[in-house]
């Protein structure tokens, strides 16, 4: 089981608690309506009390370890090692229950609404993974579930609709705008505003306004807590570098927080037509100011992808600052790449990656073949989920 | 988290309380009207709804409005219902754009005071004081950005009082006494209440936390007190009336000039809203 040991803030100050108006240099912060505000003051003092009760901390662990499978392994790929010249480690989050890293947060966030007393979740999902972690753990808890998904992806991930089904969840198809993640976010925040007396925004990345930045973040360090000490066995130290895939950035907030005071290098990536950092300008969207692709006038674009978790037109808050402060950097693969990366992790390792972490094993292909990383660099990918919703989709680019 | 009641002891208020200088011509002209015995009533209209966008404001300021909204269209307006999310669609879809509306109102010519409404990252895109000095150009009085909380308002409030451009804050009803204080003490033109929790539209019935925030306001603040979200008809507008100073009127407009109702059909809708709440 992890421990909790937070091996990060005192000496650097970096990925600790934001203060109670939840900024990470100039990102953050907590833009609502007015009725939602006393609510998330409730979520930032009830998470306050929760992450510091040990019988809360016992009740999670408990549920990460039982239902969801924690710890996940960290896997050697020794034939993708030997055809890129460097080290990889693959920290193993496609093997828990409902297939990807969205489980660890929405543990937490379900049993923080038991203990509020809000009998009632709303989450947004793109891909669908978040949704089927929700779903998953309002029936596990006997929570109502609704979901809202951009009618764009309902279609495209028809099984992971009927997946939410199964599990009990209502899933509302978004019309509106780009009728994607975007837009999912926009109906789950009007969802809340209309019933934040009985219900919980679950949201599933490190986005939003405080304190959920901070609490999806804590919730999902147990990613890289565990994967630093399974490194310091495996490798006898820190890794080089340390890679992530990035939609709103919490499969990779939670890695980086294991090592952002170790000597690794963090490297976030990012979709190409997704890419809030890359392509992004400062704004103010969905509660938080971060960098949101936008045009002049400030009107919020959509993000294109091969990867409907990846198709977010922001970046989580304490990312755009690790960027501005320059502690990890930000990069981005196109759809030709990924693809090309999906296949070769299933030919070398066995392993079919999500389309989402296939972005991170595309931009270690790329960086591995140009010197970027040192010949026999030791490198962690966090492998954020697995496969099994892409295959269809695959399978008719690759036809 | 629930909808706060209004507490037994009334607050003492002061006129101006917490601010410095005279109030903008919004609040003058609200206080003033509210000083005839008049209740007020604020109808919003989405800017670049439409070619004839302007002509539907000055409609609207003939048939009896004691202010007007104007909302600045974005792409992802949260706090908005279906109508005006379908408002702001079409009116961006067409080449609307924030600037070019608040460029649009600076020769209007409309006769009661504007307040645009909008969402805060168009004015954070824009820059605090450029924007606040655009506003103040055009003519405009005044500024409502409701995804901007009185916690998050410091900078862009300090760059609009500058400028001379009144920010109205809205009030919510879970919102507790504390914090509406703060809101008090750092809302310009009016106090906008917001009637319900849930986002702009039409409902069949008055949500009764529209009287409780509006009644809670009223002790909280000698500012105007208008009540707006889920106000849609004349009755509904009449007994909001009873307790705080005036309504907003949305979705309702909006709704038929989606429906084409023009100019002329959005007078008779404002008309009709003015003789109601006058008949008292």
């Amino acid at each position: 089981m992890t421990t909790h040991e937070e091996t990060a803030p005192a000496a650097t100050g970096l990925m600790g608690a934001p203060g109670p108006g939840g900024r990470f240099g100039d990102y953050g912060g907590r833009y609502v309506p007015e009725s939602l505000v006393p609510a998330c003051i409730e979520l930032a003092d009830a998470f306050e009390g929760a992450w510091a009760d040990a019988a809360f901390r016992a009740r999670l662990d408990g549920l990460l370890g039982s239902y969801a499978g924690r710890p996940t392994p960290v896997t050697e790929c020794h034939r993708l090692s030997e055809q890129l010249g460097v080290r990889v480690l693959l920290k193993r989050e496609d093997l828990t229950h409902t297939g990807s890293h969205k489980i660890n947060n929405v543990l937490g966030q379900a049993l923080l609404a038991e203990r509020m007393g809000k009998p009632r979740l709303i989450a947004e999902t793109g891909a669908g993974q978040h949704g089927v972690a929700t779903a998953t753990a309002a029936a596990l808890l006997g929570l109502e579930c609704v979901v809202y998904m951009g009618a764009v992806d309902v279609e495209r991930q028809a099984l992971n609709v009927f997946r939410m089904e199964l599990l009990g969840a209502e899933v509302r198809p978004v019309v509106s705008g780009s009728r994607t993640l975007k837009d999912a976010v926009n109906d789950a925040l009007r969802d809340w505003v209309a019933s934040v007396e009985t219900t919980h925004y679950c949201i599933g990345s490190v986005m939003g306004p405080h304190p959920y930045p901070y609490m999806v973040r804590q919730f999902q360090r147990v990613v890289g807590d565990e994967a630093r000490a399974q490194c310091r066995v495996l490798l006898g130290d820190d890794p080089d570098l340390v890679v992530a895939c990035i939609g709103g950035g919490s499969n990779a907030a939670g890695t980086f927080a294991g090592f952002v005071d170790t000597r690794a290098e963090l490297v976030g990536v990012e979709a190409a037509g997704g890419a809030a950092l890359g392509n992004g300008l400062p704004g103010v969207v969905h509660g938080m100011r971060s960098q949101f692709l936008q045009d002049e006038a400030g009107q919020i674009l959509e993000a294109h992808s091969i990867s409907a978790g990846l198709d977010y037109p922001g970046i989580g808050p304490e990312h755009a600052h690790l960027a501005a402060i320059g502690r990890a950097r930000y990069v981005a693969v196109g759809d030709a790449e990924v693809l090309a990366a999906f296949r070769l992790l299933a030919e070398l390792e066995g392993i079919i990656p999500a389309l989402e972490p296939a972005h991170a094993i595309a931009w270690l292909v790329r960086a591995a073949g140009t010197g970027e990383i040192a010949p026999g660099a030791t490198v962690l990918v966090t492998m954020s989920g697995r496969g099994d919703k892409d295959v269809q989709q695959v399978k008719e680019m690759l036809a | 988290m629930s909808v706060v009641q209004p507490t037994a002891v009334a607050a003492t208020v002061q006129v101006g309380e917490g601010r410095s200088g005279s109030p903008g011509a919004l609040e003058t002209r609200l206080r003033q009207r509210r000083a005839e015995g008049r209740k007020l009533l604020v109808p919003y209209v989405t800017g670049g709804l439409g070619g004839d966008w302007l002509d539907v404001v000055r409609a609207v300021a003939a048939a009896g409005a004691d202010a007007i909204e104007v909302g600045l269209p974005f792409s992802d307006p949260v706090m908005d219902g279906p109508t005006i999310q379908e408002a702001s669609s079409r009116a961006l879809e067409s080449g609307a754009t924030p600037q070019g509306i608040v460029a649009a109102l600076r020769e209007a010519e409309v006769g009661v005071p504007i307040a645009v409404m909008t969402y805060y990252n168009v004015v954070a895109r824009t820059g605090h004081r450029r924007m606040a000095t655009e506003i103040a150009r055009s003519g405009i009085a005044a500024a409502i950005l409701p995804d901007l909380p009185v916690d998050e308002a410091g900078p862009w409030v300090d760059a609009a009082d500058a400028a001379g451009v009144e920010t109205v804050l809205l009030a919510a009803p879970t919102t507790p006494d504390d914090r509406l204080a703060a809101i008090c003490r750092r809302s310009r033109g009016f106090l906008y209440a917001v009637g319900l929790l849930g986002v702009t539209g039409e409902r069949h019935e008055l949500a009764a936390s529209s009287l409780l925030i509006a009644a809670r306001c009223k002790q909280a603040t000698d500012l105007p007190v208008l009540v707006g979200v889920g106000v849609s008809t004349t009755d509904q507008a009449r007994a909001v009336c009873a307790v705080a100073d005036g309504v907003v009127v949305g979705s309702a407009l909006v709704r038929r000039l989606l429906d084409g109702a023009g100019p002329q059909g959005a007078g008779e809708l404002v008309a009709d809203l003015r003789s109601g709440i006058d008949r008292g």
